[in-house]
């Protein structure tokens, strides 16, 4: 009986090893960015636009980079549904159960697989020179760019999770409104739509998520400026560019800033995730 | 009447003509790396190191071709992944196991919400965290932070598909054990865990096709090293970290497509073959 207990306690130690690693997250990245946070003020530091590191003066805000993560994000929501919403249809209602559905899960699967350094020479190298040969920028790298490459990193996620809400729709409601004369796309959107809706919603909240953290590709592809966005060809930075760009050479005070960046970012992914898996929760068992 | 119909049809054909184009993408990603990086490839793009940017300088003022591989980021690729693997399957099997044994617990259900946390942390704040907790102490950049820094990105992937393969094995099993005399520890090692193998088996190489190609939480931990290396306390090359040294080096900007054809088809054919096992062991 005794291995029982070792073997019980073994266990319980490897998933204690979880929450201990999520809280040292948030220790680590608190207790780092103390020094920033202390020196700015919280609230200046959140809406200072100013990002300099001129010996004697510096300063250092996140607005430029919030508001980098934020437009990237919101923009390859925009560009990803209309095909992340096509696709889920296809895969769960027009050819559910069929071998075209199976391929074209495949694709989404694989474009899901490639790391994100790939999906960033790929935007710097093909999508870069298209976007400077429509005239939308000079430099063609930029806000727009990025979100462009990072709504098709997206789709695969968005569209696998609501597949599988629609496939979850009872053929009772559905034959139900075909008996009664209903065309497929009016079964779509008077059954389909409104049953899978919370999940469907949920799906793009998990995607969201995703995008918010986005790293490699958004770096390769925005441009890597440090002021306010004026407008969505232009070049700037995100939360996670700003780190991948600058933590290897930053000590002091701009570490701290750089830290402090990272904990916001986690904070707003983990709100972000944690409303996504309670609404995919209950979208599963309504 | 007729509209109806005709704008059902015409939405249905719009869903396929909109749901094709999401392969474009693939299809032109994997052409063009397959194009550029096939001619790249050799035995000795494979076999020898990184060369340094002055060499590579001169073969192409010469006009030659650039001399050396990946083998320092391959060798590296591999080491780091390994040592995360040796942590990170045992540990998340077993802490799979505790979550899917106690999912009425508070403190399961309080693991089970921090591993979520974990899966969807940005992979960029793990390399900080890991640069603060590894890096800092050793006072340097090392092979074995890289590790750490996987290890984490890994352990909550696998503690999640090791708990949903367990939670759909059926309950008799575990009963017809414990009926037999056998002890907890016997039944979950020698009964329940064999049974969930294939689930728990795809599970990590899907971890695994999700971190080799990471690029972000290596380059404040592993930093990349321009010759083959053994020692795990020194910096270690990725072939992912390789890709963003040829991508920020004009000099070596040629190695590049080759670097990414061999990352590619790596994590796209372990991609590939967790998903046909996944297949294969469902039915």
């Amino acid at each position: 009986m005794s291995s029982d207990k070792t073997f019980r306690v073994l266990l319980f130690t490897a998933a204690l090893i979880i929450p201990i690693i999520a809280g040292g997250i948030i220790y680590s990245l608190t207790a780092d960015s103390y020094d920033a946070l202390r020196h700015f003020g919280f609230l200046r530091f959140l809406f200072s636009s100013e990002w300099s590191y001129t010996d004697g003066a510096e300063s250092y805000g996140a607005l430029p980079f919030i508001t980098g993560t934020l437009l990237t994000t919101a923009l390859a929501l925009l560009f990803c549904i209309p095909f992340s919403l096509p696709v889920a249809l296809f895969v769960g209602e027009y050819y559910k159960g069929t071998k075209l559905a199976a391929t074209l899960s495949t694709v989404t699967d694989l474009l899901a697989g490639i790391p994100s350094i790939i999906y960033g020479l790929w935007g710097f190298y093909t999508l870069r020179p298209i976007i400077i040969w429509l005239g939308i920028s000079d430099e063609g790298s930029g806000i727009l760019t990025a979100s462009l490459v990072l709504a098709i990193m997206i789709v695969p996620y968005a569209a696998s999770l609501s597949a599988e809400f629609i496939k979850m729709v009872p053929n009772e409601l559905k034959e139900g409104a075909y008996s009664l004369g209903a065309t497929r796309l009016e079964v779509i959107r008077k059954v389909v739509m409104p049953v899978a809706g919370p999940g469907i919603f949920s799906a793009y909240i998990l995607a969201i998520g995703r995008a918010l953290g986005e790293t490699m590709t958004v770096t390769m592809l925005i441009g890597n400026t440090n002021n306010m966005p004026s407008s969505l060809t232009c070049t700037g930075n995100t939360m996670a560019s700003i780190i991948a760009n600058q933590f290897g050479e930053a000590e002091g005070l701009r570490l701290s800033s750089l830290i402090a960046i990272a904990l916001m970012l986690f904070l707003i992914t983990a709100v972000i995730n944690m409303i996504g898996k309670i609404l995919i929760k209950r979208a599963r068992i309504a | 009447m007729k509209k109806r119909i005709l704008t059902s049809h015409i939405v249905h054909y719009g869903v396929c003509v909109l749901a094709a184009l999401t392969s474009v993408p693939l299809i032109a990603i994997l052409g063009e790396v397959l194009i550029k990086g096939y001619k790249q490839f050799s035995w000795a793009f494979l076999t020898q190191p990184t060369p340094t940017a002055y060499k590579a300088m001169m073969a192409l003022a010469q006009g030659e071709d650039i001399p050396g591989g990946i083998a320092n980021g391959i060798l590296g690729s591999l080491i780091m992944l390994l040592m995360a693997a040796i942590i990170a399957i045992p540990v998340g099997i077993m802490g799979g196991i505790y979550l899917s044994e106690n999912s009425n617990k508070r403190f399961a259900q309080i693991v089970s919400y921090m591993t979520d946390l974990l899966q969807g942390t940005p992979s960029v704040i793990i390399g900080i965290i890991t640069y603060i907790w590894v890096v800092v102490p050793m006072r340097g950049y090392s092979a074995i932070a890289g590790s750490v820094a996987l290890t984490v990105m890994m352990l909550p992937l696998i503690v999640r598909s090791t708990e949903e393969t367990m939670k759909i094995l059926p309950q008799s099993l575990k009963e017809a054990g414990l009926a037999l005399g056998g002890n907890y520890a016997k039944v979950v090692m020698k009964v329940q865990l064999p049974s969930a193998f294939g689930g728990i088996f795809t599970g990590v190489l899907l971890a695994i096709s999700r971190v080799i190609g990471e690029t972000a939480p290596l380059m404040f931990t592993a930093l990349g090293c321009q010759v083959i290396r053994l020692s795990v306390d020194k910096p270690m090359s990725a072939v992912p970290l390789l890709i963003w040294e040829f991508f920020n080096d004009p000099n070596l900007q040629d190695l590049i497509w080759g670097a990414s054809l061999f990352l590619l088809l790596f994590v796209l054919s372990i991609n590939l073959l967790s998903k046909y096992l996944a297949k294969k062991w469902q039915s």
